[in-house]
């Protein structure tokens, strides 16, 4: 066989990749980079308001969500004309959130008055306002939409809150300055990222109460531990690897979900953020706040494949559904 | 909105019904010992009353959210009284059953109720800076929130010697503070590799703050004090009573920067730092005071950080299971500078980032890149554990 035509047919042989657009916030960049998952080439650029940093969208790709932080407000575009279609009430300074898995409703950390605001995304209204520890950031969902969790970043709590009565069922307590918090889809596990305390406590919820039953360390021959800082945390959905951006440390760590164990550290960006799955999980995009690039994985190879230059400080990511 | 008030009413309720684990009572007191120091020269800088106070509100109101799901309740009473009447006020925090105290204090009345106080009591110093406090003059019973003088002397050098500055030109005051102040200094320069071209004292004749047409005198004045003098990269001023370092930016002889006790100034905090969270404590803290924050206010939130962060962990209440846990390897507090503050064993000295600050913008922030230590980077700013004289800690 010709060399052109055992190319042809390794290409035929390829499952079809399918192009999906992946939005990325850029905080300082006031604006949201969008790429094509299937060429990684840069797509569009639109303006985001001010200070753009947590990034969502609805489960039925028609509505994407985009914290304006320094705006203080929640505004939602069109993913397809990247138009604004109107701005959801968020309290001040909203950073992260998480939206039901049924796409309504939006539950949003707001920093600075220790509460969790909870909009439903139709009718634009708060419909709660759950007080929760000093300074909530991480929001996470449970896969069976019961139960949300905020993380408050100087009580250094996980807060456990029903999704039906907003009544906070239980707190736990984990390292410093928790950032982000994200459940494993069989709803079994919930870990969650300690920025400033360098660890990602593990949390079963398989017993009555949740309980931390392990602590993830990280260590990197050549970087400081000081700059060992987990933020973002993605878990494929079977649950048998789990990745960590570990901030200025300029890592991602890939965890074995099994052992909890972390198995390789893959060297992306600068200060690494966020992280987001390609709907078939082919590949995990994160974000390099200061080297203004994302970084594209290949999940199964677990490499970084390449960098694509986005907006000034990247800071959230999301990948739109198939 | 009646009815979400209602609500969020009834989701208070609820929370406090959900938490509490334990119930545990954690009784503060902070002693501010009202000081007689002159007059800052800006306006801009005039103490506001409630200094440190206001700080000590937002840790106490940090604390307690937390509490309020452990079933903790902590509670803060203050005094604020002159130095004679230091020990009285002390001694009634004690009768009333207050075994952690912060200290807003002067070395002296910290030292004296230090050794009255004994191991069953557990005290934070938030504002004294003073070397033998870590050193010979330390004591069991005293941790250091505040950083020592060398501590920021030592930050800033370190910057000097990042930005390819080795030159300095020393000027400092004739008081005890500004005196050991450029001790301090001394010694960074030559534990990092600077030096001290030549030196100038500016005398303090006494006079008040400011007078019409002042302006007119300084810009004769400075610029004649500072004429002929050895080559140097930048005007270093050690002058902690704030007597003539603000007069020094744009008057001097020579056009080189000033650091130190004006222009750029090694500070525990600054009102327009915004990472690392800073941004939403910076207002959490301005809605509460209705000012930006001081690095008093800082130190003593701090402190009270402190006390809640070992109280949580450790689930006590007792001042020297505190200290204990305070200097085990398990304390770790978050506190808006980046990474972990922690104790050092040796001398009960918090360590802790030092911003670099020019009033209006954090320029910088130590320890520098490249200067490396075997335990923390942190240890390269101020006294270390070899170096140390102080033997309380059992060292």
């Amino acid at each position: 066989m010709k060399p052109a035509l055992i190319l042809a047919a390794l290409l035929l042989a390829a499952p079809p990749a399918l192009a999906n657009k992946v939005f990325v916030t850029n905080e300082r960049g006031n604006s949201v980079t969008v790429l094509d998952s299937a060429t990684w080439e840069v797509i569009a650029t639109f303006p985001a308001g001010n200070r753009p940093r947590g990034i969502t969208i609805s489960p039925d790709g028609k509505e994407l969500y985009v914290a304006a932080s320094d705006d203080d407000t929640v505004r939602v575009f069109d993913p397809e004309t990247y138009r604004e279609l109107h701005t959801l009430p968020s309290g001040a300074d909203p950073e992260l959130f998480v939206l039901h898995p049924s796409g309504n409703p939006l539950y949003i950390a707001n920093e600075n008055d220790n509460l969790v605001t909870v909009v439903d995304v139709k009718t634009r209204q708060v419909l709660a306002e759950v007080p929760v520890g000093v300074e909530p950031e991480g929001m996470a969902i449970a896969p069976d939409g019961q139960m949300f969790v905020n993380t408050s970043e100087t009580t250094n709590m996980a807060h456990f809150i029903d999704a039906t009565s907003y009544q906070i069922t239980d707190n736990v307590l984990v390292d410093q300055r928790p950032r982000y918090a994200q459940f494993t889809a069989d709803g079994n596990k919930l870990y969650v990222s300690s920025e400033i305390g360098g660890t990602v406590s593990v949390i079963d919820l398989t017993a009555e109460k949740p309980v931390v039953t392990r602590k993830i360390g990280f260590a990197i021959p050549g970087v400081l531990p000081e700059w060992i800082q987990p933020v973002g945390v993605r878990i494929t959905r079977d649950g048998s690897r789990v990745f960590v951006a570990l901030g200025p440390a300029n890592r991602v760590a890939v965890i074995d979900g099994a052992t909890d164990a972390v198995i390789d550290y893959l060297l992306v960006g600068q200060r690494v953020w966020q992280l987001a799955f390609t709907p078939d999980e082919a590949f995990l995009i994160s974000t390099s706040g200061n080297s203004n690039d994302v970084s594209i994985i290949d999940v199964q190879a677990q490499t970084v494949i390449r960098s694509v230059q986005v907006g000034e400080q990247p800071w959230g990511v999301v990948v739109a559904p198939d | 909105m009646p009815g979400l008030r209602a609500f969020i009413a009834v989701v208070l309720a609820a929370l406090f019904a959900a938490g509490p684990a334990l119930a545990l009572e954690v009784k503060v007191g902070l002693l501010q010992i009202e000081s007689a120091a002159p007059l800052p020269l800006s306006r801009l800088d005039l103490p506001p009353a409630d200094l440190g106070l206001a700080g000590a509100a937002l840790g106490q109101q940090d604390n307690q959210t937390t509490g309020g799901f452990l079933g903790i309740d902590y509670s803060l009473q203050t005094a604020s009284v002159p130095p004679d009447q230091a020990q009285a006020a002390f001694d009634a925090l004690r009768a009333e059953g207050i075994g952690i105290v912060v200290l807003m204090a002067d070395a002296a009345t910290l030292t004296t109720l230090a050794d009255s106080a004994g191991p069953q009591v557990l005290l934070l110093n938030a504002t004294a800076r003073d070397e033998a406090l870590r050193n010979a003059d330390c004591r069991a019973n005293v941790l250091h929130v505040a950083p020592s003088r060398a501590m920021l002397t030592d930050a800033l050098v370190q910057f000097l010697m990042w930005k390819q500055w080795p030159k300095l030109l020393l000027i400092h005051g004739s008081h005890p503070e500004d005196v050991a102040l450029a001790e301090a200094y001394r010694a960074s320069a030559a534990k990092f590799g600077a030096s001290i071209v030549e030196e100038r004292e500016f005398a303090d004749t006494g006079g008040a703050r400011q007078a019409d047409t002042g302006i007119a005198l300084v810009q004769r004045q400075i610029p004649v004090f500072t004429q002929r003098a050895a080559a140097h990269d930048v005007v270093l001023a050690a002058d902690e009573a704030e007597v003539f370092a603000a007069y020094l930016p744009y008057h001097t002889w020579d056009a080189r920067p000033v650091v130190g006790s004006a222009g750029l100034r090694p500070v525990t905090w600054d009102a327009a730092l915004e990472a690392w969270g800073a941004a939403q404590f910076q207002e959490r803290f301005e809605k509460l005071a209705g000012r930006s924050m001081r690095e008093a206010d800082y130190q003593v939130w701090l402190a009270l950080r402190v006390i809640g962060e070992a109280v949580t962990r450790s689930q006590s209440a007792d001042p020297a299971t505190l200290r204990a846990y305070a200097l085990s390897d398990g304390f770790e507090l978050a506190a808006f500078k980046g990474q972990k503050l922690t104790f050092r064993p040796w001398n009960g000295q918090l360590r802790q980032p030092i911003l670099l600050s020019d009033g209006r913008m954090t320029v910088s922030v130590s320890p520098q890149d490249g200067y490396l230590h075997q335990v923390s980077p942190l240890d390269t700013l101020g006294t270390d554990a070899p170096e140390t004289t102080c033997t309380a800690f059992g060292g």
